[in-house]
């Protein structure tokens, strides 16, 4: 009776029943990208769009459209700096990550600190799911339902480019084109998890959900599956959790996704610790 | 049957290795040719240079007369790479990844129809894997690893099929199976280019050699180059001063 009494009472409220819906489905479109994201080794690149669409989010407020629009050419934009300097300098990726999406975040700090307008920085960073507007979450299920439909319909050609670029080549398939449809599907997953995680941990629910469903399987076709269930249910019971315990959502969100990353690091049936230990061990 | 030119390559890498300067050969076409030289003598480089995996800075390679890339939209490509470069713990079965062979001829979506996963199962009966066809493809020996990317070049019908090593650690039954097999596939009109530091084996099914050190020593019938010369020519003390490029790096 408690627990229904937890589940259901919260469910009077509009505003949490929104963003409850709204986290799931984030959740959701994070999850399928994860496992790209994981196998192509990308995280970083994840973690630098998200942290460069911030200048993108002012400027969009500034010119009066909508703040996916800003967030994504900048987050698209610096991927494709991020590319422009790796090929035309000797510098490691890694490097040039760092330099490039500092420099765009640092610019957003000037912006919006420079650029009269109501953006609460604080909800950038941090999210604010529970006081998500209408009109945001339009642009979140455009974004959102735009990656689900282009990985739907590319998923095989994008896992061939994951797995093998070479034999992508071979097969006269053109792997410019592939690289960047990935890279814009990132982008326009951190857009549409902007308003949920905020950019600081967006990078989480891009990364752990993929890393729990590769320590339990070796199918991808499971791998999503995994993805999606652990990434989606702790959304929502992070969104829960942050109504009843008054704590941030994004927050709580994270922190829940990394308590099933350890649960499944420690127990997973064929990676996990436990079960190497006995391997090695016998 | 579609013969291979390489004319005048050279690539440096992005960390100004010079791997290969001035190579040209020809790949006869409907022949199996080796392709030897020791470690760092650029055979890979080579490997993707004529698959366009890297571009050249100078030179060209041409397929049948074609661009590589037009050879590549129809087909006529299948590559065997080195087991160093494919990612092992990746979540996909054999089985998928030898209908990865077969992406080409699909539609947009990529799903295989009832000929593609015929052609599947009969690459895999080809390599003899059959029997493993869900194992994750980690889960393989070496010599089974070499095996089920082969499957995936037999499933890609390509007419020209370069192997990079495919004997390195395959047992001496299985490396008389896939030599079998690529003679079968010459007798149907393949050409086959094959590097491999198995020596001995050459003369037994090569019809042409290629000589690489960091460009090509010499190439011919394996019967009139395999030679004492040519070898301790590629493997042992290379005549520095023959190479103009050693001369120019010496002064620079
Ligand atoms: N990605 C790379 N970046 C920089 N240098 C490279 C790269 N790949 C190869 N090289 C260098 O180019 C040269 C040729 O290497 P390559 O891999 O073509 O040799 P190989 O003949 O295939 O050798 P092996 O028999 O060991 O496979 C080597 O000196 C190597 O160090
Ligand atoms: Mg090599």
């Amino acid at each position: 009776m408690v627990v229904w009494n937890w589940i259901v009472e919260p469910l009077q409220y509009g505003f949490l029943v929104k963003a409850i819906w709204v986290s799931a489905f984030v959740g959701l479109v994070c999850a399928v990208l994860s496992c790209y994201i994981t196998l192509k080794g990308w995280s970083l690149m994840g973690d630098a769009i998200s942290h460069a669409v911030v200048p993108g989010v002012v400027v969009a407020y500034a010119l009066n459209i909508p703040f996916a629009i800003g967030a994504f050419v900048f987050g698209f934009g610096a991927t494709v700096a991020i590319g422009y300097v790796k090929s035309n300098t000797r510098l490691k990726e890694d490097a040039v990550i760092g330099v490039i999406f500092t420099g765009f975040f640092a610019l957003g700090l000037v912006l919006v600190t420079k650029i009269p307008s109501n953006i609460d920085l604080f909800h950038i960073l941090f999210g604010n799911v529970l006081g998500i507007s209408t009109g945001d979450i339009i642009q979140t299920l455009i974004a959102g339902c735009t990656t689900l439909i282009v990985i739907l319909l590319r998923r095989r050609d994008l896992l061939l480019f994951c797995f093998d670029p070479n034999h992508a080549k071979a097969i006269g398939l053109n792997t410019q084109v592939m690289y960047y449809t990935l890279l814009s599907v990132l982008a326009l997953t951190v857009v549409a998890a902007l308003q949920t995680t905020g950019i600081i941990m967006v990078i989480s629910l891009l990364v752990t959900p993929g890393s729990i469903a590769y320590l339990l399987s070796d199918r991808f076709d499971y791998m999503l599956v995994i993805s999606a269930i652990s990434s989606v249910s702790a959304c929502v019971l992070g969104t829960y959790a942050s109504y009843h315990f008054d704590v941030s959502t994004g927050g709580a969100i994270v922190v829940l996704l990394t308590l099933f990353f350890v649960a499944a690091m420690v127990f997973a049936p064929k990676y996990g610790i436990l079960r190497q230990k006995r391997v090695v061990g016998s | 049957m579609i013969p291979i030119t390489v004319d005048n390559l050279s690539v440096t890498y992005s960390n100004a290795k010079l791997a290969l300067y001035n190579a040209s050969c020809a790949v006869e076409p409907g022949t199996i040719t080796a392709l030897v030289g020791p470690n760092g003598g650029g055979k890979s480089t080579l490997f993707k240079a004529i698959m366009g995996f890297l571009s050249p800075n100078e030179g060209n390679v041409k397929i049948g007369g074609l661009t590589v890339e037009k050879a590549q939209k129809k087909q006529l490509m299948a590559y065997v790479p080195q087991s160093d470069e494919v990612d092992w713990n990746f979540p996909i079965s054999v089985f998928d990844v030898v209908m990865m062979g077969r992406y080409g001829y699909m539609n947009f979506l990529r799903i295989p129809g009832a000929k593609d996963r015929r052609l599947v199962m009969e690459s895999l009966e080809k390599v003899g894997m059959v029997e493993f066809r869900d194992r994750q493809i980690g889960e393989l020996s070496g010599g089974q690893k070499k095996r089920a990317f082969l499957a995936r070049a037999l499933a890609q019908e390509g007419q020209i099929i370069l192997l990079d090593e495919p004997f390195t650690g395959v047992d001496i039954k299985t490396e008389k199976q896939m030599i079998d097999l690529l003679l079968q596939l010459r007798a149907e009109n393949h050409t086959i280019l094959i590097s491999t530091h198995d020596l001995a084996s050459i003369s037994t099914f090569c019809d042409r050699t290629i000589f690489l050190n960091q460009t090509v020593l010499a190439s011919g019938t394996t019967a009139e180059t395999f030679t004492q010369e040519n070898l301790t020519m590629t493997f042992g003390g290379l005549p520095m001063t023959s190479l103009a490029f050693q001369n120019s790096e010496v002064d620079a």
